[in-house]
C-alpha cells in the first residue's frame, strides 16, 4: 500500500516580489521557488508513517513552475519511494485549487493509495481547499489541520487541531484525504549528497496532463500591497520609547 | 565467572587470597584481578576511524595532551581523548552531543604527538551521522537549508547580497556591471555583506582599498557562501555544490588575485577549492594591507587614544599561518597602545564560531559553562583593553554578544581591524560607519 504526498511549490517571498508588465501575473524571471512549507510537513508525517509501517510514499505534484523535479528529488532523497509529475501545457501558468484537484484526482485514483497527506493550506490556497476538494472528487473521507496520524487497520486515527488548543481525535476510513498542518517532528533535512545521489540514480514518471477549461474567476490585476499608513515609528532613546510605548498602551487601556 | 569473586562497587574483588604466602584479603586485592578497562571493546573506535577522513581517531594513545589547550574544555567537560576514552565505555560519537561541541580550532592537532586531526575527524563523522539520518541541532539544520536555498546562512536574499554597496560611499566595482578584468577579486562573503556589523567593516575595508587607489571588484549577487564551515559542519555534498558554483562564476571573469575578508573562506580557496579545479592566489585583506603598510603609513594620520588586544582567529592563524600582518597593522596605528592576551598566536583561544559553531550557539552554550566567545572576552578585559580587535566576520557579533552577556558593556568595543585602520586615515568616524 502507498501514502501519496501532493506537492506544490509556491513563490519564496524572501526576494521580492515583482509583478510583470502585464499587471497580472508575477515576474516569472525574477521569482524563485520553494516547496510550499505545510506540504513539507505533509511529506515529514507520511515518511513517519513509512518508518511505522513501512508503505511506500509517493509525491506528486503538478509542473507549473518548470522546477518542480528539485522538490520530487528531495522527497526521494528524504526516503520516498516513487515522484510522479504531471506535465503539459500548465508549465508556466498558475493553477486555481480547484483545476489542481481536478488534474491530480485521476492519477491518485490509479495510485489507489491509503491515504493522501497534503498541505493544510498554502499562500495560493489560503481557504485551505484542496485536501476537501480532492476528498470530494474522490469520494474520500477528509479532515484538516491534522497535527498527527496513525494507521490502523482499515482505518486512521488522527488528531485535529480545533481552536484555543482544543485538539480532536478522530478515526476516518481508508482512502482518506488528509490537510496537515504539522508533521509531529520538524520536517527532516536532507543532506545535498543525498539529493544529488537521487538526481542521478532515480526516475522521476511523468503524466501528461492538459490545462483544464474552468469557470473560475478570471484575474484582472495583481496589485503590490498599499502601505495603510497607520505605523508610528517610535525614535528617540531607549528610555523616551519605552515611556511612549507605555504612553501608548495606557491610553488604549491595556497597561 | 569465579565463584570466589564477590561484586563490590562495580569492581572484583577476593575476600580470601594467599599469593605466595602473603594474605592480600580484601578490597585492595582487585589490582591483581583484570583491569576493568579490558573488558571493553574497540569497536566503536574501529567503526569512527572507518570513515573516511577519520582514521587517525584510532591512533590516540591516550597521553591528553589535547585536553588542556581544548577551547571547549576550558568552559565544558570535552576533549579530543576524551572521545576516544567515550567510544572505549560504549559512547557512540555519532549519537553523542559531544559530535557538534567541536570548532575544529585546531589546537588538539598543534600537540597531538600522533598526529589524531579533529580537522579531518568531525566533518568526516558528522557527514555519516547526517548521512544515516540522525537529527541535527535545529539552528545549524536551519543555517544549511538557507545555506542551500539562498547561498548565505542568514536565509538573506541573495539580490541583496551587493545592497551594502550603495553605503560605502566610494565606487564599488561589482563585476557583473563593470566587464572588465580587475587585479584583485574581493571575496566579500556572507556576514560581510549582510550583517550590520559585518557590513561597518566592508564599508571600513572598501574606503581603504579606494583610498589606496587598488584595482579592485566584487561578484555581488553572484556570490555564494565559500561553504568552508558547512563543510566542517559535516555537509559535504552542500560543500561541493557551492564550490562547483563558485568556481563556475569566477571563471567568468578576469582578475589576478582574490582578496578574503573571511578567513574560512581563506581555507576553502587554500585548500579545498583547488581539488575542485579551482586554482587562485588568494590573500586574506590583513596580508594584502600589511604588504601596502609603506602606502598607507602616510595616510594613517589621526590618533586613536585606544588600547588594544586582539584575537587571532583559528582560520588565520593556526590554519593558514598567518600571525604577523594583523600584527603590523594594528602597530602602524598611531597612539594605540596594544597588548597581547596570555592566549595568543599559536596558543590563540577560539571564539567558538569555526566548524559549524556559528550556528550551534544556544546547542553548545546549553552544555558549558559559559560560551567560548565569553571566556575569550572576559580575557580580553583582564589585559586593560578597551578595544578588542578582529579579523574575521564571525567574531564581532560573536564577541560584542559576549560583552553583553559578562556585562562590559561600554567597557570593551570589538571592533575589526579595517574599522581601526579607517578611522586612523580619518574615512570613518569613531562611531561604525552605517549606524
Amino acid at each position: 500500500m502507498t501514502l501519496a504526498v501532493i506537492l506544490k511549490q509556491v513563490p519564496d517571498v524572501v526576494e521580492e516580489l515583482a509583478i510583470d508588465p502585464s499587471g497580472t501575473d508575477l515576474d516569472r524571471d525574477s521569482v524563485s521557488y520553494v516547496v510550499n512549507e505545510f506540504d513539507e510537513h505533509a511529506l515529514e508525517e507520511a515518511l513517519l508513517l513509512r518508518e511505522a509501517t513501512g508503505e511506500d510514499v509517493v509525491v506528486v505534484g503538478v509542473d507549473t513552475t518548470g522546477e518542480l523535479d528539485q522538490a520530487l528529488y528531495t522527497a526521494l532523497a528524504k526516503g520516498a519511494q516513487r515522484a510522479v509529475k504531471l506535465v503539459g501545457d500548465v508549465e508556466g501558468s498558475w493553477l486555481s485549487t480547484r483545476a489542481l484537484a481536478g488534474l491530480l484526482a485521476p492519477v491518485i485514483r490509479e495510485l489507489s493509495p491509503r491515504l493522501v497527506l497534503t498541505g493544510v493550506q498554502a499562500p495560493d490556497d489560503l481557504d485551505g481547499q484542496l485536501a476537501p476538494t480532492l476528498g470530494a472528487l474522490l469520494d474520500w473521507p477528509h479532515t484538516g489541520v491534522v497535527v498527527g496520524t496513525e494507521l490502523a487497520d482499515g482505518l486512521v486515527r488522527v488528531r485535529k487541531e480545533l481552536w484555543g488548543g482544543i485538539m480532536l481525535d478522530l478515526e476516518l476510513a481508508t482512502p482518506a484525504v488528509l490537510g496537515i498542518q504539522a508533521a509531529r517532528a520538524t520536517p527532516r533535512y536532507v543532506p545535498v549528497g543525498r539529493v544529488r545521489q537521487a538526481m542521478r540514480e532515480s526516475t522521476i514518471e511523468e503524466v501528461e496532463v492538459e490545462t483544464p477549461v474552468e469557470s473560475a474567476p478570471k484575474l484582472s490585476r495583481l496589485r503590490a500591497p498599499e502601505a495603510a499608513g497607520r505605523a508610528e515609528m517610535l525614535t528617540g532613546s531607549p528610555s523616551d520609547v519605552v515611556e511612549r510605548i507605555l504612553e501608548i498602551l495606557r491610553a488604549r487601556g491595556l497597561y | 565467572m569465579d565463584s570466589s569473586l564477590r561484586k563490590v562497587q562495580d569492581v572484583w574483588e577476593q575476600d580470601t587470597a594467599i599469593v605466595e604466602g602473603v594474605d592480600i584479603s580484601g578490597p585492595w586485592n582487585r589490582m591483581f584481578g583484570q583491569r576493568v578497562i579490558w573488558n571493553y571493546t574497540p569497536e566503536l573506535i574501529d567503526e569512527i576511524a572507518s570513515f573516511p577522513g577519520a582514521e587517525s581517531f584510532a591512533w590516540c594513545y591516550q597521553c591528553g595532551k589535547c585536553v588542556p589547550v581544548c577551547p571547549v574544555d576550558v568552559v565544558g567537560d570535552y576533549g579530543p581523548r576524551k572521545l576516544y576514552r567515550k567510544a572505549q565505555t560504549g559512547i557512540s560519537l555519532l549519537d553523542s552531543p559531544d559530535l557538534w561541541l567541536c570548532t575544529t580550532c585546531m589546537n588538539c592537532l598543534r600537540v597531538c604527538p600522533k598526529q589524531v586531526d579533529m580537522v579531518q575527524i568531525m566533518p568526516a563523522v558528522r557527514e555519516q551521522a547526517l548521512l544515516s539520518g540522525r537529527p541535527l541541532p535545529a539552528e545549524l539544520q536551519e543555517a544549511l537549508e538557507n545555506t542551500a536555498r539562498y547561498g548565505n546562512p542568514l536565509g538573506q536574499p541573495p539580490r541583496k547580497r551587493e545592497a551594502w554597496v550603495k553605503d560605502a560611499g566610494v565606487p564599488v566595482p561589482i563585476l557583473h556591471q563593470i566587464q572588465r578584468p580587475v587585479e584583485w577579486l574581493w571575496w566579500v562573503e556572507c556576514y560581510p555583506s549582510y550583517h550590520p556589523r559585518g557590513i561597518d567593516a566592508s564599508i571600513a575595508l572598501a574606503r581603504i582599498f579606494h583610498a589606496l587607489g587598488l584595482d579592485f571588484g566584487i561578484l555581488g549577487r553572484e556570490e555564494k557562501c565559500a561553504g568552508d564551515s558547512q563543510r566542517l559542519a559535516g555537509e559535504r555534498g552542500l560543500f561541493e555544490m557551492l564550490a562547483e558554483e563558485n568556481i563556475r562564476t569566477l571563471s567568468k571573469y578576469e582578475f589576478r588575485h582574490i582578496v578574503v575578508t573571511d578567513p574560512h573562506a581563506l581555507n576553502a580557496f587554500r585548500k579545498q577549492y583547488p581539488k575542485y579545479g579551482g586554482q587562485y592566489d588568494v590573500w586574506h585583506y590583513t596580508t594584502l594591507l600589511a604588504r601596502e603598510l609603506p602606502r598607507l603609513h602616510p595616510l594613517l594620520t589621526r590618533q586613536l587614544p585606544y588600547r588594544l588586544t586582539f584575537h587571532d582567529p583559528c582560520y588565520l592563524g593556526r590554519h593558514n599561518g598567518e600571525y604577523d600582518a594583523p600584527r603590523q597593522l594594528i602597530e602602524a596605528l598611531p597612539g594605540v597602545e596594544f597588548t597581547e592576551m596570555p592566549r595568543c598566536r599559536q596558543n590563540s583561544y577560539c571564539c567558538g564560531g569555526g566548524g559549524g559553531g556559528m550556528w550551534l550557539d544556544s546547542f553548545a552554550a546549553g552544555r558549558q559553562r559559559r560560551r567560548l566567545s565569553e571566556e575569550r572576552v572576559l580575557e580580553a578585559v583582564a589585559t586593560g583593553a578597551d578595544t578588542l580587535v578582529i579579523c574575521c566576520p564571525y567574531e564581532v557579533s560573536r564577541f560584542e554578544d559576549a560583552v553583553k552577556s559578562t556585562g562590559y558593556e561600554g567597557r570593551l568595543r570589538v571592533r575589526d581591524i579595517a574599522e581601526l585602520l579607517a578611522e586612523a586615515m580619518g574615512l570613518i568616524g569613531e562611531e561604525p560607519a552605517k549606524a
